[in-house]
């Protein structure tokens, strides 16, 4: 077996520019693969982090259904509007919950003197900073008193506090919200951007205080989480039951969780990956198109050379092995050049804009190097079989 | 093996091909026993069968009727793989254009039938050298066929054929791409082979004078064996 690939390696070194030109097909499509791979996994583990980063088992509670009719919009005069009342009901009887937190979302102006922000204002209740993941720097949160008593507080983000205040301190100061007088009492951690939303970007103010804020009776919708993953679905019928009962048996909302949106991603990221995978394995495809034919043009020139091997002592196996496995080192160099090349590119992505989410993943490596040499036997049977089919006598007149 | 003395026995050998619709019979029932060590020249005008019956003798056809033996074996009852194993072992072969693998060298060209037949790679190179040096070539041996005269590319196709020390020295038109005086040299060196070795020497040739050196000429005619014997004049 050495000693074939001894000859495969020298015939193939005896025209190298040929050698070289067949392997760049074989290149290209292993490259194709590496990248667009490496593109479709670096997508998956961007997101799942991303996900991941905002919280665990988290559950979200939305007024309106939408589960039982996937389409079209919830039919929303039957549904009630989700309220305080409702997270109350959650914190007091939930069992399995850990925390719940009430959510108003609204965009408003802050200003400082004579600066100003267009802004994203978040009304929440205190477990929101444990359950999303978001702590304050300096200062402290919204508390519970806080939203007891509707009172007007605000804790900054990052990106707020340096517009409005520079470097000076902003607790304690007194800033305007859509013309409503609020407090600082903390600042942020900064969070940097997720999803294209800059989290940085934002103000959090007692959920009532929102509501006054918005002039709204109900809130944007509840945030809770289970204790952990395995009690999600536990918990999902707890909430259901109680939010039910004060509803009078009616289901007009809809529970969601992390763990079903990640799995969704998951399902749309891998069949991109797929799908990016079959596009780059056409181009694998056509690499070994084009080993198969150099392949029979050289069985053709090398027939005497054949011929004579025969002559010899050659077997026709001996002559099968010599021409399958020069495809095969054509192949798996080529695939071998062409992974090394995807690394290379993946590392200098790396280097250069860490913030584009590639990953080459070693299964990505072993599919491109088994592939090429999937493609390096497929594509060298066919001209091997016929070399070595030949004829000692026809293959010695050969012209 | 067979009984001392004979090497080759063939008996009413018969080849047919079908060449297009048509019929050919390129030997018809031929009949003759070569002995280890002889010199023996086989002849005949072109289309009478030389080459047919080289490619019998070589074991790189089987008859379609009568019988081949070669150091007993009947090449007609042999496989593919078998026959390689017989062409390995017991022929050395010497064609008229040579047929040396390019962009190999002298050394790696004559060691290859030692390949086939199982030999490591060190031990390769040392026969194939010994081989060279027989031929008078060793001082070429890292030379690749393009930068070797006529002469010495055949040189280098006859210590191939006879680097695996075989029974049968088998030359086609050994001399018929190179001029006179290199020819003779060559055929000198078989004659000192056979001389030698005792290898036995069977050239194929339509060449007259070539011919006549050979102790013994068997002349094909249409397919058919018409003279068996020592060398005529005149033909």
């Amino acid at each position: 077996m050495i000693e074939h690939l001894v000859s495969a390696l020298s015939a193939l070194s005896a025209n190298k520019l040929r050698a070289a030109l067949t392997m760049l097909g074989v290149v290209i499509g292993v490259l194709a693969v590496t990248l667009l791979v490496s593109v479709g996994d670096g997508a998956r583990a961007y997101l799942s982090n991303t996900l991941s980063g905002i919280g665990s088992n988290l559950l979200s509670v939305v007024p309106g259904r939408t589960e039982t009719r996937g389409l079209g919009p919830p039919a929303t005069g039957l549904s009630r509007p989700l309220t305080m009342e409702d997270v109350h009901a959650l914190t007091r009887q939930g069992t399995l919950l850990r925390g719940v937190s009430a959510l108003v979302q609204g965009g408003g102006t802050v200003r400082y003197r004579n600066r100003q922000r267009d802004t994203i204002v978040i009304g929440v209740s205190p477990s929101f900073s444990d359950l999303r993941n978001m702590h304050v720097d300096v200062g402290e949160f919204v508390r519970e008193e806080d939203v007891a008593s509707r009172r007007r507080v605000v804790v900054l983000g990052r990106r707020v506090v340096l517009e409005l205040f520079g470097d000076e301190s902003p607790l304690g100061q007194s800033i305007r919200i859509a013309g409503g007088r609020f407090r600082v009492v903390g600042v942020m951690e900064p969070k940097g951007r997720s999803l294209g939303f800059d989290l940085d970007d934002l103000v959090f103010v007692p959920a009532t205080a929102a509501m006054d804020l918005f002039a709204l009776d109900h809130i944007t919708q509840i945030v809770t989480a289970s204790r952990s993953k395995e009690e999600a679905p536990a918990a999902m019928v707890e909430i259901d039951d109680i939010l039910a009962r004060r509803r009078n048996g009616e289901h007009s909302f809809t529970i969601q969780s992390q763990e079903d949106l990640l799995k969704t991603f998951g399902a749309i990221t891998s069949a991109m990956t797929a799908v990016l995978l079959a596009i780059a394995s056409i181009s694998l495809v056509v690499g070994g198109i084009g080993i198969m034919n150099i392949m029979l043009v050289s069985v053709r020139e090398r027939t005497r050379e054949i011929g004579v091997r025969l002559a010899v002592g050659a077997t026709q196996a001996d002559v099968l092995w010599q021409f399958l496995l020069e495809s095969v080192v054509i192949s798996t160099l080529g695939g071998a050049v062409g992974l090394g090349t995807g690394a290379l590119i993946i590392y200098a992505v790396h280097a250069y804009a860490p913030e584009v989410p590639v990953v080459l993943s070693p299964w990505i490596a072993a599919v491109a190097f088994g592939s090429s040499f999937v493609t390096g036997v497929v594509s060298g049977v066919v001209p091997a079989r016929r070399a070595a089919r030949l004829d000692p006598v026809e293959a010695l007149r050969y012209e | 093996m067979s009984e001392a003395g004979a090497l080759m026995e063939v008996r009413d050998l018969e080849r047919f091909y079908v060449l297009g619709d048509e019929l050919v019979r390129a030997l018809r029932g031929v009949t003759f026993t070569i002995d280890r060590g002889e010199y023996v020249a086989i002849i005949g005008p072109s289309g009478s069968g030389k080459s047919t019956m080289m490619y019998q003798l070589g074991c790189l056809d089987t008859p379609s009727g009568g019988t081949y033996r070669l150091a007993g074996y009947d090449v007609g009852s042999l496989d593919g793989d078998e026959l390689a194993a017989l062409r390995n072992r017991f022929i050395g072969f010497v064609f008229q254009s040579f047929n040396l693998l390019a962009r190999t060298t002298a050394v790696d060209n004559v060691a290859l039938p030692l390949r086939y037949a199982g030999v490591g790679m060190r031990e390769r190179r040392a026969r194939a050298r010994e081989a060279l040096e027989r031929v008078g070539l060793a001082h070429r041996w890292d030379h690749t066929p393009d930068r070797l005269s006529g002469g010495e590319r055949q040189r280098v196709a006859v210590a191939r054929a006879i680097v695996t020390k075989p029974s049968l020295l088998l030359c086609d038109e050994p001399t018929g791409n190179l001029d006179q005086r290199v020819g003779q040299e060559i055929v000198k060196l078989f004659e000192e082979l056979n001389d030698t070795l005792g290898v036995t020497l069977v050239i194929v040739t339509h060449d007259p004078a070539l011919a006549r050196r050979a102790r013994r000429n068997l002349k094909l005619v249409d397919g058919e064996l018409v003279h068996d014997g020592p060398p005529q004049e005149g033909h």
